[in-house]
């Protein structure tokens, strides 16, 4: 337990000390909030929809706990060439307990990020619906950081090289947020964009988050939402931690 | 307390270690020596549970490192080649961290983490981030979070890579120093020959996976008539170049190097 307790605490203690790096992640969805949430605004409410900022203010949440979670994982790749994988490997303590603290860890830092790109939408002048369904959105932020940190786990555990990384980025990362209806309504799409927006895990993380929060356009039960979520991420946790059993240094 | 017979490790056609047996006992200093790609962080890989041999068995402190993992690993610390702290944590942070997944109870690790990081000199730099350490200090960070939990061996593979002439010396008096005071058999591998010459009690000399030859420096010195280590290293093991694939670490470590060592 010490050991878990330990690692977790590493991964909080190097994000609080990089505060430049926290500045800049929060940059991306400040970006995506501030354009295309006032920029497209005028065009969503003539299409009758509402308020857009409303509406994507869950999405760009589930975007920052996405990123971030997904990078703590891909670490590793770092971590595992000159860093401190090796030390933790070779001591005295499974590689399942060293497998959850830094997942916990990557985790826990992924929701604190959510926390305060949510903080930012409040200010920009987003409204959830009742007070208490920022408790329940912090919920979902939980269970989308563990699925999220736990998938970057087990990519990042086969990782040898950046370019890996890059591909990773421009055909995992990015097509799962785009393709997640964090920007536009999974209603009423295609047959083809509604089977890979349905296969996409973080649909229902950001439609949770929506669904409790009160945004408009919200495309599934919140029950499907939760029950997806827990299923997908205990699948990936086990995934992570079968991969993480296999490196090799 | 190291006891190593017949051990192969062999990838794919490519037999990377052939063969290879030794004996090191308890409080010796011993060093393996090679040519690159000869054998010899594989060899340090297997005895430190990192690696499953293919044949042959080894022996650390008289348990099988490989059925007795968690046992063995308690019993070694390892340095290795690349760096292995944490940059953006405190040194004292490094060495709780490693007291922890030792399992070193609370009171005895402050205790020793004191007593280490001042053996070592580092006890007025504890509460300072190690990316803000220079090369030779983060070096002997490691070493003194390698005797944390008090091991019986430490393993240090290329220890001195990269450092100046003072650090490297000051780095073999500490290791000397803990070696006679707490009796740990320290195994070592290095490039420069003079420092195995002078540090270590026994060295063997390890090419293309076999061992060529082992005993003290003055012996291996008087077998191939040679004045120093360094020649009589040439001599069993030719003066050809060996050069090593670019592996992903290499690429990663220039990588590294290019962002200025952001660990």
């Amino acid at each position: 337990m010490s050991a878990i307790y330990i690692l977790w605490l590493r991964e909080l203690k190097r994000y609080t000390r990089s505060r430049a790096q926290i500045v800049a992640s929060l940059g991306q969805p400040l970006l995506y909030l501030l354009a295309l949430g006032f920029g497209l605004g005028p065009v969503f409410q003539r299409a009758g929809n509402g308020s857009y900022l409303q509406f994507m203010a869950p999405g760009v949440i589930g975007m920052s706990v996405l990123f971030s979670s997904i990078f703590s994982g891909l670490g590793l790749l770092w971590d595992r060439q000159f860093g401190f994988l090796k030390e933790t490997l070779v001591a005295p303590v499974s590689r399942l307990q060293i497998m959850i603290g830094r997942t916990l860890g990557g985790a826990t830092v992924a929701v604190i990020q959510g926390m305060l790109v949510m903080v930012i939408c409040l200010i920009a002048g987003f409204r959830p619906a009742h007070l208490w369904a920022i408790p329940l959105a912090l919920g979902f932020m939980v269970l989308i950081a563990l699925l999220f940190a736990a998938l970057g786990m087990a990519i990042g555990s086969g990782l040898q090289d950046m370019q890996g990384f890059q591909l990773i980025m421009n055909f995992l990362v990015m097509p799962i947020y785009f393709l997640s209806g964090a920007l536009f309504p999974l209603k009423n799409q295609g047959v083809v964009m509604k089977y890979v927006t349905h296969a996409d895990p973080l649909a229902y993380g950001i439609d949770g988050m929506r669904n409790v929060l009160g945004s408009p356009l919200a495309a599934f039960d919140t029950r499907l939402d939760l029950l997806v979520l827990v299923l997908v991420g205990c699948v990936l946790l086990a995934f992570g931690a079968y991969r993480f059993h296999k490196i090799e240094i | 307390m190291i006891r190593v017979r017949n051990l192969v490790k062999s990838f794919g056609s490519f037999t990377a270690v052939n063969d290879v047996s030794f004996e090191v006992p308890a409080g010796e200093i011993f060093a393996f020596l090679g040519p690159n790609g000869a054998g010899k962080t594989t060899t340090i890989k297997m005895l430190t549970t990192l690696l499953a041999p293919t044949s042959g068995s080894i022996e650390l402190d008289g348990l099988d490192p490989l059925r007795q993992k968690n046992e063995a690993r308690k019993r070694f610390g390892i340095v290795f080649q690349d760096p292995s702290l944490d940059g953006d944590l405190t040194a004292a942070e490094n060495m709780e961290i490693h007291g922890v997944l030792y399992h070193v109870p609370s009171k005895l690790r402050k205790q020793r983490t004191e007593e280490l990081l001042k053996l070592f000199e580092l006890w007025d730099r504890r509460g300072d981030q190690v990316k803000k350490f220079s090369g030779g200090m983060k070096r002997r960070l490691e070493i003194a979070r390698g005797f944390l939990h008090t091991p019986r061996i430490l393993f240090l593979d290329e220890p001195t890579l990269g450092l100046d002439p003072q650090s490297r010396n000051q780095l073999w008096t500490h290791v000397k120093r803990v070696n006679e005071a707490e009796n740990v058999t320290v195994f070592l591998t290095t490039h420069y020959m003079d420092e195995a010459d002078r540090v270590a009690h026994r060295v063997g000399i390890i090419d293309h996976g076999k061992l060529v030859t082992q005993g003290t420096p003055a012996e291996i010195k008087q077998q191939t008539e040679s004045e120093s280590l360094e020649d009589a290293f040439l001599k069993l093991t030719g003066s050809t170049i060996r050069d090593e694939g670019a592996d992903p670490a290499a690429q990663m470590r220039q990588f590294a190097k290019m962002w200025g060592g952001k660990r």
